[in-house]
């Protein structure tokens, strides 16, 4: 008995420590946070209380639209365009190549670089080679950062850049699960191609689909760092991500309290969005 | 038998592959040629700025670490990416079996795993201005801030891995120790901690990934000190560099190179690592 008190004791001095730094660290910041969207906080100063004032305002304001209009369409969008690249870029890596392992270790490259120094460098490449290579081919040489109708395109390649390598990864260890016999069953029933790739492959990859829609859909609905080095929201504030305008307005805007309204609608979304995902595909997966 | 793999070998693919790696290689092609050259050299035909440098001198390099006070900010990203990914291990891993191990049994254990692990969806964006004003209050904006945050924000996703990977331990193991009399911290530390080894390298290169290439959480956080990680010095210099792109290639190459460097040698482990922690 005296054994085991000892052993319960050692797990709570395990846990309970470390606990309490998450909840200082996490908890706790969430919880002043949503407190502050119900004041009108500047970031200082003196405050005062004003009940669901900056949530009506937030529905009611254009460049809050704007921002989660811009942040969905680009979340969206990218995962779509990301996980069709990376499927078909997984399918060739683990297809019978040459210099299988060189080829899948160079397409990995971009995932390890830091999103803000490839943004500087997309940033340049955007504004100053492709307008060159247009212009040369006859086109307006004018940059894709400095249209409001383009400037999320180049912001969707640069993300895009980087997470397909991620992906790919992924959906290579999804394929390498995938055993040889059920292409050779498949064949014999004379699935071949783009059947066998719907039939077969896709659906025993699934999981591995769902993981990367989840992952995709959460990276790109948090983007900052692509927004901050291409384009600083602009122009015309077309591509403010939810996460750039928070930073932007919140801590330096003067405004905390209304942004932290932003950020707590902005955290429901997530955590529906992020439910109703795995909701969604952990029944597909049991209808298989 | 070789010979039939090698008939077997699917050219089409294997080149169409090759020529793929351009739009990988293209970017970091041009930031090395611009990152040598001088700006007399940076014409504006795309051939002027994308041909090779007229000689490979690193004078822009030297300008770069001195403007962006380079070794300073390495050491820092450096520091900050080490010290977390240390801590990490030690409580990720610890607070990971006392509740990998309990949750089925006990309530307290079961309720401190999914609180831990719902933590994955809080996003930064909405802890950021609270804690800004709450590590300033405390006095620590600074590094050490900065690491207690990314100490913080990992533990979900580490937590999950290390509990995850405890179902492949027998708690037999455990008990054989018990029973020569060995502490519960004694097991965990000797027998446990070593097991979990594959879990810790996949949780370093994930937490050191992630660490390493952040700008937001230094940025808001230590701001106001003047201290640079890495990434951060990139934005904070920006202005430095001007219309320079040359400079400004140069610094960013030199951001980039460490991870690189560090890629080339542990890219098996990096590999296992992201597909380890993204699958489970």
């Amino acid at each position: 008995m005296k054994k085991m008190n000892d052993r319960e004791r050692t797990f709570l001095l395990m846990t309970i420590p470390i606990l309490i730094l998450f909840f200082l660290f996490n908890t706790l910041p969430l919880i002043k946070g949503a407190i502050y969207s119900f004041t009108n906080f500047k970031g200082y100063g003196t405050y005062n209380w004003v009940g669901f004032r900056n949530y009506i305002d937030l529905f009611q304001d254009g460049r809050v639209g704007r921002s989660y209009w811009f942040t969905f369409k680009l979340a969206l969008l990218s995962t779509i365009v990301v996980n069709v690249i990376s499927l078909i870029l997984a399918l060739g890596l683990n297809s019978k190549i040459k210099f299988k392992s060189a080829l899948r270790g160079l397409y990995f490259i971009p995932n390890i670089l830091g999103a803000l120094v490839v943004g500087y460098i997309f940033n340049y490449f955007f504004t100053y080679i492709l307008p060159a290579v247009i212009q040369m081919m006859g086109g307006e040489g004018t940059s894709m950062l400095a249209s409001t109708k383009w400037a999320w395109v180049a912001i969707m390649i640069v993300c895009a850049w980087q997470s397909i390598a991620m992906n790919t990864i992924i959906y290579i260890s999804g394929l390498q699960t995938v055993p040889e016999d059920v292409y050779e069953a498949g064949s014999i029933d004379g699935a071949t191609g783009w059947a066998q790739f719907k039939h077969l492959t896709f659906p025993l990859i699934l999981p591995f689909f769902s993981i990367n829609m989840v992952l995709c859909m959460k990276n790109f609905l948090m983007v900052f760092d692509q927004i901050m080095a291409l384009t600083k929201g602009g122009p015309a504030q077309s591509t403010e991500s939810i996460s750039y305008l928070i930073y932007n307005n919140g801590m330096s805007g003067g405004q905390f309290g209304f942004q932290s309204a932003n950020a707590v609608v902005f955290f429901i979304m997530i955590v529906v969005i992020s439910v109703a995902q795995m909701t969604f595909t952990s029944k597909r997966e049991e209808q298989l | 038998m070789k010979e039939k793999v090698n008939e077997r070998v699917n050219w089409p693919i294997t080149i169409l592959l090759i020529i793929g790696l351009i739009t990988v290689a293209f970017p970091l092609y041009m930031t090395i040629v611009i990152a040598f050259k001088q700006p007399s050299e940076m014409t504006n035909s795309i051939s002027g700025i994308l041909s090779l440098p007229k000689s490979w001198s690193l004078a822009n390099f030297a300008e770069a670490m001195r403007v962006t006070d380079f070794w300073r900010s390495l050491f820092n990203s450096f520091l900050i990416t080490v010290i977390t990914v240390v801590i990490s291990i030690l409580i990720h891993s610890m607070i990971g079996y006392a509740v990998g191990r309990n949750k089925a049994k006990n309530k307290f254990y079961n309720f401190s795993y999914l609180y831990i692990v719902s933590g994955m969806f809080v996003p930064f964006a909405i802890l950021m201005m609270p804690l800004v004003k709450q590590t300033a209050q405390m006095g620590i904006d600074n590094l050490v801030g900065v690491i207690l945050c990314y100490v913080v924000f990992y533990m979900p996703m580490n937590v999950l891995l290390y509990s995850g990977y405890l179902v492949n331990i027998p708690v037999a193991l455990e008990e054989a120790a018990r029973v020569d009399g060995a502490s519960t911290f004694r097991t965990y530390w000797s027998i446990i901690f070593p097991i979990m080894k594959p879990m810790h390298a996949t949780v370093a290169v994930l937490t050191a990934l992630g660490t390493w290439n952040d700008v937001m959480t230094p940025l808001v956080i230590m701001s106001g000190s003047g201290m640079n990680t890495l990434p951060l010095a990139q934005l904070t210099f920006q202005t430095q560099f001007g219309t320079n792109y040359n400079l400004a290639f140069a610094s960013y190459l030199l951001a980039l190179l460490p991870i690189l460097i560090f890629y080339i040698i542990c890219q098996k482990q990096i590999l296992n690592g992201v597909v380890n922690g993204a699958v489970k």
